[in-house]
């Protein structure tokens, strides 16, 4: 009879252990394919997404901003009548996207800036973020959107080679705001000028217009996601013409900007002309 | 007709919301849109999946109303009403694996039902607990990354890609690996609608009188560990694993199971009595 128990009770906290073991191995693997599952870092997402790492957490994958997109109005092509393919498609399998999460690929079709902004509008969890694309009097404002930033590809642009092309500049809904061109003298002929298309990152909204528009065979301008297209100076370089970047650093004290280490402890002479390395 | 008239009402509701949802897309309707995650009925009720609801609050994102709300209807519905009818009427999935489980019957495949000693018909709990654990830890739904309902249903309405591939193995899965696998042992899904779903009022009713215990209604139920009282008392079906799909009903030659509402099959208990 102790036997018995003995040997059930040894049996129950073995399935127990198995269960918890699998369980855990279960959640390891599950993890780390979601985990490489939501890695897509060169995604395009729509107007007023959240930063990615929150807007994956948000997106319900239901496919509402999608419809809205390609059901709007002004989606219906004034020549034919037909309505021409959506923006916004839903990744699926072999997109290597997180499956369900809506992305554009502006070569095929770019955002058109729509007024109304009907896909953030018909969002339903708060991925697409409408403050975020309201401006100061509460209306939507399209131009607010930061989908993503526009890169030129001097050495495959044709207008850097100095042959006229400003497709892309006639493209720019922002025109002369967010695309400007460069006028330079061609050295190379001499008699020429350069029209250089220069993309301004406080106005780019990413709409991907400029790429459907370039002449050249792979754009040589494309839209890249802003974390991936944009540096950072860093907080310790500051723009001493510029009186509010001044500011920042005015009223911190000479010790917490001045850099101090051991070389700074002797005169530089000293330290040079005893040639010691630090 | 009697031997397939729920069959066929489930494959109208299901194609027929199918229908609904791939127009929503196609060609502008506003009668339903969205998918099973968030949907928009008549253009301003939203309806959304609990389960799917709550792998995003697991994430830490404080949801929209808009989704919180549907998420309430819809729990609400198969909580008063439904119990697990959506694993029935509505999920895509139950027309692949009703398909697996049918073929499975035709080439005699096997007839009982394996019981594996990790695969047990409980695992889904633990599954549905652990999605909302990862979903947590990993920042993503995680159930939605690889939900093959959602992703057949997305396919219907957006195009498959390679997520047709997900489909075929969960068939595969139900056909040659797992009698009832998919639905029976792991989704998820099914298992929160099962809890969502087990004091509602629709039932199965079992009349044993009528019985004359051929066991066909075993035969076909997906669930059939819920039809304990087959052929051993009148009760109403109450587990909430009963996906109220009324295959039993459709096959019964003896009237000895029919839906009934849970308050009345009481009462007629207690009259019996």
């Amino acid at each position: 009879m102790a036997n018995g128990s003995d040997s059930n009770r040894r049996k129950f906290m073995a399935t127990t252990l198995q269960s918890i073991g699998l369980t855990a191995l279960g959640g390891f693997l599950w993890s780390g394919y979601s985990d490489e599952a939501k890695a897509s870092p060169l995604v395009l997402r729509p107007p007023g997404a959240l930063p990615e790492e929150n807007f994956l957490k948000a997106c319900i994958k239901c496919g509402l901003c999608s419809e809205a997109c390609v059901n709007r109005e002004s989606n219906i092509d004034k020549e034919t009548g037909e309505q021409r393919p959506g923006t916004l498609k839903m990744a699926k399998g072999g997109d290597h996207k997180l499956i369900g999460t809506p992305f554009f690929t502006p070569r095929d079709v770019p955002c058109y800036m729509c007024d109304d902004i009907p896909c953030v509008s018909a969002c339903p969890s708060g991925a697409l973020n409408e403050a975020s694309v309201t401006n100061d009097k509460g209306e939507l404002d399209i131009n607010k959107a930061q989908m993503g930033l526009a890169v030129v590809h001097k050495e495959s642009c044709i207008a850097y080679w100095g042959l006229q092309c400003d497709a892309c500049y006639r493209a720019c809904p922002l025109i002369d705001e967010a695309l400007t061109l460069d006028y330079q003298k061609n050295d190379r002929t001499g008699k020429h000028a350069f029209l250089l298309p220069v993309v301004h990152s406080d106005v780019c909204t990413g709409c991907g217009l400029c790429e459907k528009a370039c002449v050249t065979e792979k754009a040589a301008i494309f839209v890249l996601p802003r974390e991936y297209a944009m540096g950072r100076a860093g907080d310790h370089y500051v723009k001493g013409w510029d009186i509010q970047d001044q500011q920042r650093v005015g009223q911190r004290k000479m010790n917490e900007i001045e850099t101090h280490d051991k070389r700074s402890s002797e005169a530089p002479v000293d330290y040079l002309n005893r040639e010691i390395e630090y | 007709m009697k031997k397939v008239k729920y069959l066929l009402l489930r494959r109208v509701t299901q194609i027929g919301l199918l229908v609904l949802y791939f127009g929503a897309n196609a060609y502008g309707w506003q009668i339903l849109k969205g998918t099973f995650g968030s949907s928009l009925l008549f253009g301003t009720i939203p309806l959304a999946d609990p389960y799917t609801t709550l792998q995003v609050l697991a994430t830490g994102f404080v949801l929209g109303t808009d989704v919180l709300l549907g998420a309430a209807i819809i729990t609400l519905f198969y909580f008063v009403i439904g119990g697990r009818a959506f694993c029935s009427w509505v999920c895509p999935i139950n027309m692949v694996t009703d398909l697996a489980n049918w073929l499975r019957r035709v080439l005699r495949l096997d007839k009982e039902e394996v019981n594996y000693r990790f695969l047990k018909r409980s695992a889904r709990y633990w599954i549905m607990v652990l999605g909302l654990i990862v979903s947590a830890v990993v920042g993503v739904a995680a159930f939605e990354v690889l939900s093959p309902i959602t992703i057949m249903q997305r396919g219907i309405i957006f195009g498959f890609g390679a997520g047709i591939s997900v489909i075929i193995a969960i068939f595969l899965f139900d056909l040659f690996g797992v009698k009832n696998g998919w639905c029976g042992h792991l989704c998820p899904l099914g298992a929160a609608y099962s809890l969502i779903g087990s004091k509602s009022l629709i039932r199965v009713k079992h009349d044993h009188e009528a019985c004359t215990n051929c066991m066909e209604c075993k035969v076909v139920c997906p669930e059939n560990q819920v039809l304990w009282m087959v052929n051993k008392e009148s009760v109403s079906v109450t587990d909430g694993e009963c996906t109220n799909c009324g295959r039993c009903i459709d096959v019964c030659g003896d009237n000895a199971l029919g839906f009934s509402i849970r308050t009345m099959a009481k009462k007629q208990k207690e009259a019996a009595a």
